[in-house]
């Protein structure tokens, strides 16, 4: 079989829809040292002449070839899991990963419905054997572990009804907590804590509103990055909560947990973000490859169309 | 096992609505019937008969149940006519209104019942209060006693029977630790009992009884007086041993001066059609005495026959 022109044919394994894995096993296996080194130099993006004779590998390019596989291929297996199972191997992640990933649980908790929570706490069982709550609590220490345990162990009333004057009071227990009480605590405020692991939605959110009504302010203005904050804003105003973190995925010197947020959110939210619109620009500017066309794909009116050509 | 008897040829559900609606007619009412009837029907059979009753005769059979009977029998037929889920939303819910005794019976839901009948109850919740059980018990509570209910109520926990015996150690330690330091509310003690799998949390206490020589209940026994306390050791018993524990509130409830309705109605409705028989085998072991004649000596009238049909008494 006559060897294709490697630069052309890797250019095009690696680019469209789908990677053509057999080209690129067959340039790589096939070529002999000679393909190999004409690749290297016909490709200066991925190869530099270094001064000591010989093409040097542009690592952070490499990297950044090796990081598009892996998220396109994260994002396939992603969307291919069964919601509940996705759900509850996100949540063993984060707990496996540590404190900077627990927004993961909070984002999990937070904005699924009540049933969806449900059915990734019976996946848990199943895939784990051993109970969400369970391997949060004995994992995590400090003051957040109310906090998270509460938030995954709820079954939400996800009905309209909500109590006005509940919502005022307890408007002001927030108030108190975010204010007056240990400001460097928030989290240790029990009732608050309460608060936002019971109440519906609904509920939660008539209280955003009120809030910032009553007191001229919302009710994560002053607050500092961190759980609570994720918990307030992914119960309240989801819509921001996720806007926020979509902007953090794709800026410039975006760290590896918000690249990683990427995939998650889009997989997991496309229905409403389908509806937003506003996200396509950002990821046509940002990303590149096969990723962004699985990206774009998703979040698209239609399904990805397979290029057979 | 249950105790509850249903007829090899049960009547079709329309004639059972007939005969209960019978029952209902005319001036007094045939308690009897009601009690031959819904005594003997298990809970997929008795929302039958509501739903059946409810559409022939355009009126809520629990309504009507309300209107014809009267006191512990009334609240018994009442309590025993809902389905398990509902029955247990509806004594969370009584329960997250009365005062810190009425914490007993969150405790006892939330730990005996099997992690899906638990949730089970807190659908049924939804449905009936318009609300979630963990909001009420939230907002109904306060202090240690809502530190520990909370995650009691809210568990989902693994039901397989598979122990870490290093785990059992290490907390069986920590537990040891801590009530021997009188921390009893910790947050160590509250995430064992509030989280880990009944299998695992028998493992520990093996463990610590093992270890230390006393049963975990027996260090918790430091102050009579102390609510908090008790409320822990029936947490404990409801999660290792429930039908000690539901021997004893019967123990307590029938031979008080004066029975105990309250517990004895709860017990008797919520356990029929699961586990009284190896309650009662426990309460005769205990006492001496069969369970279903401490409630004919204790009790009578329709509210003895109702117990004693649901306690699988066979009729003299």
């Amino acid at each position: 079989m006559a060897f294709p022109n490697g630069i052309e044919a890797l250019d095009k394994a690696f680019s469209g829809i789908g990677v053509d894995e057999k080209s690129v096993i067959n340039i790589v296996a096939k070529s002999n040292d000679e393909h190999k080194r004409s690749l290297r130099t016909g490709c200066p993006k991925l190869f530099t002449e270094d001064d000591n004779g010989f093409e040097r590998s542009d690592q952070s390019y490499i990297k950044n070839l090796q990081h598009q596989f892996n998220r396109f291929r994260d994002a396939v297996v992603l969307s291919l899991l069964h919601p509940w199972e996705r759900d509850a191997r996100l949540l063993e992640e984060a707990i496996k990963k540590g404190p900077k990933h627990y927004n993961v649980i909070v984002e999990i908790a937070c904005t699924r419905s009540s049933d969806q929570l449900l059915g990734a706490r019976k996946a848990y069982h199943s895939l784990f054997d051993i109970s969400i709550e369970e391997h949060l609590a004995s994992h995590i220490q400090a003051t957040e572990r109310k906090l998270l345990v509460a938030l995954v162990s709820a079954y939400r009333y996800e009905g309209p009804i909500v109590k006005e004057d509940v919502v005022k009071s307890e408007a002001q227990i927030l108030y108190d907590a975010l204010e007056n009480a240990d400001k460097s605590n928030p989290l240790g405020h029990e009732d608050a804590v309460m608060i936002l692991a019971t109440r519906s939605k609904p509920h939660l959110q008539a209280l955003y509103q009120h809030y910032s009504k009553t007191y001229g302010k919302t009710l994560t203005q002053d607050l500092e990055e961190g759980i609570l904050k994720d918990t307030i804003e992914c119960l309240c105003t989801p819509e921001a909560y996720f806007t926020r973190v979509l902007e953090a995925a794709v800026e410039q010197d975006a760290d590896e947990e918000s690249k990683a947020a990427l995939s998650r959110v889009i997989v997991t939210q496309r229905e409403v973000l389908r509806k937003e619109g506003y996200v396509a620009d950002k990821i046509q500017d940002s990303l590149s490859g096969l990723y962004k066309e699985l990206m774009l794909g998703l979040i698209a009116s239609g399904d990805i169309k397979v290029d057979d050509s | 096992m249950a105790t509850l008897t249903v007829p090899s040829a049960v009547p079709s559900v329309s004639e059972d609505c007939e005969q209960l609606r019978k029952a209902f007619a005319g001036w007094g009412t045939n308690e009897n019937l009601i009690i031959d009837i819904l005594g003997h029907r298990n809970a997929e059979q008795r929302n039958l008969i509501r739903k059946t009753y409810g559409e022939t005769y355009g009126e809520d059979l629990l309504k009507a149940l309300n209107k014809e009977l009267t006191s512990d029998f009334e609240r018994l037929v009442v309590l025993w006519t809902l389905d398990p889920a509902e029955r247990d939303a509806h004594l969370a819910n009584e329960a997250t209104k009365r005062w810190t005794s009425s914490n007993q019976v969150l405790v006892e839901i939330a730990c005996t019942r099997s992690a899906n009948q638990l949730l089970h109850a807190r659908q049924a919740y939804h449905a009936r209060f318009k609300k979630s059980l963990e909001e009420d018990v939230a907002h109904h509570t306060t202090g240690d006693f809502r530190k520990l209910l909370l995650p009691l109520v809210s568990a989902y926990r693994y039901e397989g029977d598979e122990v870490n015996m290093s785990l059992a150690k290490t907390e069986a330690k920590l537990l040891h630790e801590k009530i021997s330091d009188k921390a009893y509310s910790d947050d160590d003690v509250v995430r064992v009992f509030g989280t880990r799998s009944k299998a695992q949390i028998n493992a520990t206490l093996n463990h610590y009884k093992n270890e230390y020589g006393n049963d975990i209940i027996e260090d918790l026994e430091a102050d009579p007086k102390d609510d908090f306390l008790a409320l822990l050791r029936s947490t404990v018993k409801c999660l290792v041993y429930p039908e000690k524990y539901f021997e004893e509130v019967l123990r307590s409830a029938i031979n008080k001066r004066g029975t105990d309705e309250g517990a004895l109605t709860r017990v008797v409705s919520t356990r029929a059609e699961f586990d009284l028989k190896i309650i009662a085998d426990e309460y005769q072991r205990r006492n001496s005495v069969p369970l279903t004649r401490a409630i004919v000596k204790d009790t009578h009238g329709d509210y003895e026959k109702m117990l004693l049909v649901l306690a699988g008494h066979e009729e003299a």
